[in-house]
């Protein structure tokens, strides 16, 4: 069992709280200006939205969702800062819940966002979706409301393998596993989004606003001079009793909701059997609140200072079932802190960044990897990481090959892992951590996460050396001709390494307040349960 | 007097067994449900229970057992102590043409009115003719306002014949009908009468009964304000004689009309104490429960300190109280009774019970308490609560922050009304009439409520912090959890007479300390200005609901348009429908038949049949036109 060592008295952990709250505070600010939007007309488009019948895309989840469920929301500020910040989540409300007790994916156009089109992020966090209902065997409920490709950007969400044409390729794939495909066709279909529905298992349209057809009145007009309207081209009746594209006609938004739950319902059900019980949840033994004031908060087991850290098993501590973690190899590879405990019932293989990794780390837990794998038992990285040991020493004493051992170890374990970037993620840290590369099935962060190549200030003193080298005399003149050079690189870095910069990028699935870790990571080991985990075949570990 | 059957529940019987036990007597409550219940209906059996129970005396209550002559005569006749005016007295005054007979012959004016020995509508519109428009229809038997009906013309006469009677017969066993001049603008003042077992009887003063709706009384005050002294003097002088003239011992009660010009009539005389007692004795300080029964045990009036002229005194110094009845019914619904578990009671600060209130002036006698399930089997009546002050405007003042300060959650009350009515100019410059509370603007938007088309938002985010941590699936994927925000929990209230629906995004902030919350199961009460309404996690949308819904708001009506068409070929064996005719969804329009098999073609939503194309026996080939229908818009709007 662990037990707090942070005085939640002394201004260390009062520092680190003050600056975790600022930041929760932040997210919680720039959340609700995306989330926010769709709770009872708030804005010019939903009210316009509303006008034709149409539920805003929230309200159309919380009622396809089972009553009071919730709903694990994935990249809510993708495209954030971007498009001219017009483009809030990116026009596209993705997540998983259960509907009818069987946790499915949901993918649901928010059509007052650019029309519901796809932008290159729209597109990302689409596929995104799709990856994660194919590799943790969920079915997909789309609420299609979208006028298809964003024409202006057609040359980054069209052609290349990960843009639009993936959807539907990922629909006849995941169909063709048995995973179920239900299109709720919410208002327009066009073009390419008309394939949503039609690449379906079972369709739903909606009297008076869903439409389907590759070619809108507009366009059939100029093709062949024909005049139609959007109803009689590809409205509910024509399709629901002529064209045979849509199954169901329902009369409005609710309706349609009401019809998927029951197709959902209807879908069957092949119960997980994982190798293991899952145990009663407990509550971690030492409380991540902080309430009673025994205890410092989980915000403050992060250090507001960069350069410092508090000691990992502080933030397990605050995580897993009863505070109690069977800690493998304590006193070997210190740096990295591994070991087996239960999140929510779960049980659970913890890696924990503890410092920069040495070849002793990396040995360590690429062992323990091991040890999960033949136990499939999911794992969860914790990933606050300068990067491997640098250093002739370090070079000898074959980090490299250490460090392949642990990335080797990461890349080809078969049991679900989980990744939450609770600090800086850094060079091959981010690689050997179970990085957005290594397939995760889910990766978070953290508010004050940091994630490039290498450190700003590292980066900055590696081209200020390298350029210094090459000036007259192999050296600057003086240091603030050094600085001058540094600044804009050390603003870039700071600029793309921030959080909010990464997710509007869908380099991971969102930004958690701290305090829902325990929750996001249980919803995800479940949702990793829904498929089977395959037994792991480790590459060649260069010896 | 050792021990005392009170054959009553509820307040009731609370309010009695406090003075009983007061008085050193103990009190015996017979079980109203379950195993070993008495029916206390049933003269017989209460006697038995009575006796069974060993109490040498029984108290009627004030309900409708008090005026049994037959349990009085049995409770006598067992050798029990009857709490009560004899079975004489009672039987003379419940027959209403006796107790007009007796009223006339001491000079108490009546209500100019008849009631014919033959008892055909013939006979009785010529009396109504006689008496002149409007008149009154009462039953003959019986009281509490069941039968009576006003009658402003002769066309309407015969309708309410039929229904008094009805309502007579199944209430009272008795259809026979009696007709009075109806008083316009009348008030409804009352006098409280004492008698002993030895010739002595006094009057304790006025009672305003005027705030009444369907003729029950929902707010009572003493004294009666605004009268005359002469006008008041009168009717206690006319009290006193008919009570006298019955030889009446015990509790009693005259009712008398008092007309815009000050004329005044006698209605009838309550043989019991009344609901409104607390008034009275708030005003005088007394415990009239406990002279009921040391007059029953023989004591005189003057032993209790009640002569004439002290009361009179004493009314004089008394100041003035004000009781509300606290019931569950539904003003907004023509104040139907309602039903519901009490979930959740809070009475106002330092309020007495059943007895002499303290500083805070305020008395709440309850027969609920929390937990208790209350139906439409008894009486509405949950609580009364009075105050008292110094005048008038006080009390009411006082009255109005005791319903503030109380709560019922869980069933539909009249608390919220109540609030609003003791606030309203008709009730604080003493304008009540016996019509204000069905006819006065003010009163009937107050007991309309606000109308809001939904409840306020505060409610929504009480009931939603109440219920979201129980919401949804159990563990981490309950509680409308979000990684987007805050929860999000949908919920539905029940509203007027639907349900409305919402998405609640669930504040860290507390929505509003000070307003009550309960919570029942998956029910979250919120009290909203004293009404209590019920908030539940919405349930999915169900998929005929949803598409009856639909059908009935969607901007077109939801309405079919179009034609109907024969699904197979075949014979049309019947026609179900013709033109102008209004479908429902589902409604038949054909039946076709083929193969043997008959095929019923159905209305695909709400619809006008336009004309129809085919004929029984005619032959129709698929797809043939049976019948042309238009929209037609449905009721109800988008929510």
């Amino acid at each position: 069992m662990l037990e707090s060592r942070l005085d939640p008295a002394s201004d260390e952990a009062r520092a680190n709280e003050t600056s975790m709250r600022g930041l929760v505070e932040e997210l919680r600010t720039q959340t609700a200006a995306v989330a926010g939007r769709g709770a009872a007309g708030d804005a010019e488009a939903i009210s316009r939205h509303r006008s034709r019948g149409k539920l805003p895309v929230r309200e159309r989840i919380v009622r396809l969702l089972d009553p009071g469920a919730a709903f694990l929301e994935l990249s809510p500020l993708a495209a954030g800062g971007m498009h001219d910040d017009a483009a809030p989540g990116a026009g596209i409300v993705t997540g998983i819940g259960p509907v009818e007790g069987r946790l499915c994916v949901i993918v649901a156009n928010d059509a007052t966002v650019k029309g519901g089109s796809y932008l290159p992020e729209t597109v990302k966090k689409h596929l995104r979706a799709q990856e994660i209902a194919l590799e943790n065997r969920l079915p997909c409920l789309y609420l299609v409301d979208s006028g298809g490709a964003y024409l202006p950007l057609q040359a980054q969400v069209f052609p290349d393998r990960d843009h639009f044409g993936r959807i539907f390729y990922n629909q006849a794939r995941m169909s063709a596993a048995g995973i179920p495909q239900v299109a709720l066709v919410m208002g327009s279909c066009t073009a390419g989004g008309a394939y949503i529905p039609a690449m379906s298992d079972e369709t739903v349209i909606v009297r008076g606003t869903g439409t389907i057809f590759l070619g809108g009145p507009p366009l059939v007009q100029a093709a062949t001079g024909e005049v139609v309207s959007a109803e009689d081209l590809g409205g509910s009746a024509v399709h629901t009793r002529v064209s045979g594209v849509a199954d169901h006609e329902a009369l409005d938004d609710e309706h349609a909701l009401a019809i998927a739950r029951s197709i959902v319902r209807h879908l069957g059900r092949r119960p997980p059997t994982p190798p293991w019980e899952r145990l009663a949840p407990r509550p971690p033994a030492v409380d991540a609140l902080g309430a009673d004031g025994s205890a410092a908060s989980l915000y403050a087991c992060v250090s507001a200072d960069a350069r410092r850290s508090v000691d990992v098993r502080e933030v397990v501590a605050r995580l897993v079932d009863g505070s109690e973690l069977h800690e493998f190899k304590a006193d070997f590879g210190e740096t990295l802190v591994c070991g087996f405990a239960h999140i929510d019932g779960w049980p659970v293989g913890i890696l924990a960044n503890n410092g920069i990794l040495f070849s002793s780390s990396a040995l360590k837990g690429a062992h323990f990897i091991e040890l999960a794998a033949q136990r499939r038992v999911p794992l969860v990285f914790l990933q606050n990481i300068a990067g491997f040991m640098v250093g002739r020493e370090a070079e000898a004493g074959g980090i490299a090959k250490d460090g392949a051992k642990l990335v080797t170890a990461v890349a080809s374990a078969e049991v679900p892992k989980l990744t939450v970037l609770i600090g800086g993620s850094f060079g091959a840290g981010n690689y050997a951590m179970a990085g957005r590369a290594y397939g995760p099935r889910f990766l978070w962060t953290w508010p004050n996460s940091r994630i490039s190549v290498m450190g700003g200030r590292q980066a900055a003193r590696v081209l200020s050396t390298v350029r210094g080298a090459s000036l007259p005399g192999g050296a600057w003149a003086s240091d603030v001709e050094r600085d001058a050079f540094e600044a804009p690189i050390l603003e870039r870095y700071e600029a793309e390494g921030n959080p909010y910069y990464a997710t509007a990028r869908l380099w991971d699935d969102g930004i958690i307040d701290p305090l829902d870790t325990r929750r996001v990571l249980s919803m995800g080991i479940e949702a990793a349960l829904e498929a089977p985990i395959a037994e792991t075949r480790f590459g060649v570990f260069r010896m | 007097m050792r021990r005392l059957f009170i054959a009553n529940r509820g307040e009731i019987a609370r309010r009695i067994a406090t003075s009983a036990v007061r008085l050193g007597v103990e009190p015996v409550l017979p079980a109203t449900a379950g195993p070993g219940a008495v029916d206390l209906l049933d003269a017989a059996a209460v006697v038995a229970a009575a006796k069974a129970s060993l109490a040498d005396a029984v108290h009627p209550g004030y309900g409708f057992l008090a005026e049994s002559p037959d349990l009085a005569l049995a409770v006598i006749g067992a050798g029990l102590t009857w709490v009560g005016p004899s079975p004489e007295a009672i039987r003379s005054l419940g027959d209403k043409a006796a107790a007009r007979t007796i009223a006339r012959s001491v000079d108490v004016p009546v209500a100019a009115g008849e009631e014919p020995a033959d008892q055909s509508d013939a006979s009785l519109a010529a009396a109504a003719a006689r008496i002149g428009y409007p008149v009154l229809v009462k039953p003959v038997a019986g009281g509490g306002g069941k039968g009576i009906r006003v009658v402003e013309s002769e066309v309407e006469l015969a309708a309410a014949l039929a229904t008094a009677r009805r309502e007579a017969g199944r209430a009272f066993g008795d259809e026979r009908l009696l007709l009075e001049r109806y008083v316009r603008d009348a008030r409804h003042v009352e006098v409280q009468v004492l008698g002993d077992l030895h010739g002595s009887l006094v009057h304790l003063g006025d009672r305003d009964c005027s705030l009444q709706r369907r003729h029950q009384k929902l707010l009572e005050e003493a004294p009666a304000p605004g009268l005359a002294a002469d006008l008041r003097a009168a009717l206690w002088a006319a009290a006193v004689r008919l009570a006298t003239a019955v030889g009446y011992a015990n509790a009693g009660t005259c009712e008398f009309l008092v007309g815009g010009d000050g004329s005044f009539v006698f209605l009838e005389m309550n043989a019991r104490l009344q609901v409104e007692h607390p008034v009275t004795e708030l005003v005088l300080g007394r415990d009239l429960v406990a002279d009921q029964l040391a007059i029953a045990d023989g004591s005189r009036l003057d032993e209790l300190g009640l002569t004439q002229a002290v009361v009179e005194e004493r009314l004089v110094i008394g100041g003035h109280a004000v009781e509300v009845r606290l019931n569950a019914e539904d003003p907004a619904r023509e104040f139907l009774p309602s039903a519901g578990r009490v979930v959740a009671l809070r009475w106002p600060p330092g309020a007495a019970a059943f007895g002499p209130v303290g500083d805070a002036r305020v008395r709440v006698d309850a027969g609920i308490a929390e937990g208790d399930e209350v139906g439409g089997r008894f009486d509405p009546l949950l609580a009364k609560l009075i105050a008292v002050g110094a005048d008038r405007a006080e009390a009411l003042a006082r009255l109005g922050d005791a319903l503030d300060g109380t709560e019922v959650l869980g069933l539909a009350t009249n608390l919220a009304f109540l609030r609003r009515l003791v606030r309203l100019p008709v009730v604080l410059d003493g304008r009540a009439r016996i019509e204000t509370v069905e006819a006065d603007e003010d009163v009937v938007a107050a007991a309309r409520g606000d109308g809001g088309a939904e409840p306020p938002e505060w409610s929504w985010q009480t009931a939603a912090q109440a219920l979201a941590g129980s919401a949804g699936p159990r563990g981490a994927w309950g509680g409308g959890w979000r990684s987007s925000g805050p929860a999000v929990v949908r919920l539905a209230a029940s509203w007027g007479d639907g349900v409305v629906e919402r998405s609640v995004m669930v504040e860290d902030e507390l929505a509003s300390a000070a307003s009550p919350v309960a919570l029942d199961g998956p029910v979250a009460n919120v009290s909203v200005d004293g009404a209590s309404v019920a908030f539940r996690v919405a349930p999915p949308p169900d998929l005929a609901a949803a598409a009856a819904r639909a059908a009935a708001t969607s901007p077109s009506g939801g309405a079919v348009a179009g034609v109907v068409r024969s699904p197979m070929p075949g014979m049309v064996v019947a026609v179900h429908v013709e033109p102008g005719a209004v479908l429902a969804p589902g409604d038949p329009i054909a039946t076709v038949e083929a193969m043997k098999m008959e095929h019923v073609v159905r209305a695909p939503g709400p619809a006008l049949v336009q004309s129809v194309l085919v004929r029984q026996g005619d032959q129709v080939e698929r797809g043939r036109v049976l019948a042309r229908l238009a929209p037609v818009q449905g009721p109800g709007t988008p929510s």
